[in-house]
């Protein structure tokens, strides 16, 4: 271990759950509003991991009124609350930005088995 | 004392109390010993000489090793003068962490050796805006343009910006933010970029015009 990934080390979060692309997550995420604090939800599927150590980053799509809404989120950032993963997807790539070309029965990943 | 010397670790990002991401540099700094104590009475000016990185005693030449041998410290690969005030206030062979020069909160200046980028163009090494990529350009698009006037004066001017040698330079950069000091490691990190690759060597001071 390098002297960068045991500074970083220091600066991860513990408390995020083991999530791969097509997996179907949901994002707390701390918003301020007016200087109050609420947690508003982001529910969708990973379709990218990217980075390591506390650059670490992830996509999530979901469809929002028919339009196709993608965020990245920074995996150790303070502004998420948590991460649940709901549902795990079974599929062949790392990035599945295929997905954007498709939309409904076309867009379905399959569930993982075990 | 003011300065210490380091090694450029890499770059990452830490989140501050309001949650925003931070671009930082991880820099091992120090610890530097006093290898030689210059007075005004005996050299003319108060400096203190201070190396940086300690090396296997086979790696040294005889002159290097009776230089270090004086002061009684282990060989080290990098030495630098370092002007103070009040050269009394330190010893020959004292140690000198990174918490007695720069605390979190402050500013630090840089100084390092910039990347190498070999022979550049005009419009990477002087941010020349180059030449239409259409209406009649031809094989000019990255081009400097014109360089002078004709007869008048019947030359280039000296100084002139083309294309040449690019990076390899010393740079200082000013008032770069300490984000976060590790006296125990001795590692200090500073907010965004400094110059030169992994493992370039840096001067670092407090910020000398932080309050102007």
């Amino acid at each position: 271990m390098n002297t960068v990934d045991q500074i970083e080390s220091a600066y991860l979060r513990d408390d995020i759950p083991d999530f791969a692309p097509g997996d179907t997550v949901r994002v707390n995420v701390r918003v301020v509003e007016g200087g109050r604090e609420r947690v508003q939800l982001f529910e969708g599927v990973v379709i990218a991991r990217n980075g390591g150590g506390a650059r670490a980053s992830f996509t999530v799509r979901k469809l929002s009124f028919g339009v196709g809404v993608e965020r990245i989120f920074p995996l150790h950032a303070p502004i998420i609350h948590s991460i649940e993963v709901i549902r795990r997807g079974d599929v062949r790539r790392a990035k599945l930005y295929y997905l954007r070309d498709r939309v409904g029965k076309a867009a379905r990943i399959r569930e993982k088995r075990d | 004392m003011k300065t210490i010397l380091g090694e450029k670790l890499g770059m990452t990002q830490i989140f501050d109390d309001e949650a925003q991401a931070i671009p930082v540099t991880i820099i091992k700094a120090g610890p530097v010993r006093v290898t030689q104590i210059k007075r005004a009475g005996s050299d003319g000016y108060s400096a203190i000489q201070i190396a940086f990185k300690e090396m296997a005693s086979k790696h040294v030449n005889r002159a290097a090793a009776g230089h270090f041998a004086k002061s009684n410290t282990p060989p080290a690969k990098h030495i630098v003068e370092v002007r103070v005030d009040d050269p009394d206030a330190f010893e020959m062979g004292q140690e000198i962490g990174i918490g007695e020069v720069l605390a979190e909160g402050q500013k630090a200046d840089v100084t390092g050796i910039s990347k190498g980028k070999g022979f550049a163009g005009a419009m990477k090494r002087h941010n020349f805006k180059g030449q239409p990529a259409s209406h009649g350009a031809h094989k000019v698009h990255r081009a400097p343009g014109a360089i002078g006037a004709c007869a008048t004066p019947a030359r280039v001017f000296k100084g002139k910006r083309m294309p040449g040698r690019m990076g390899g330079d010393q740079v200082t950069l000013l008032n770069l933010d300490v984000v976060k000091v590790d006296a125990e490691r001795n590692v200090v990190m500073v907010r965004g970029a400094v110059p030169g690759p992994k493992g370039a060597v840096l001067v670092m001071r407090q910020a000398v015009k932080s309050n102007g």
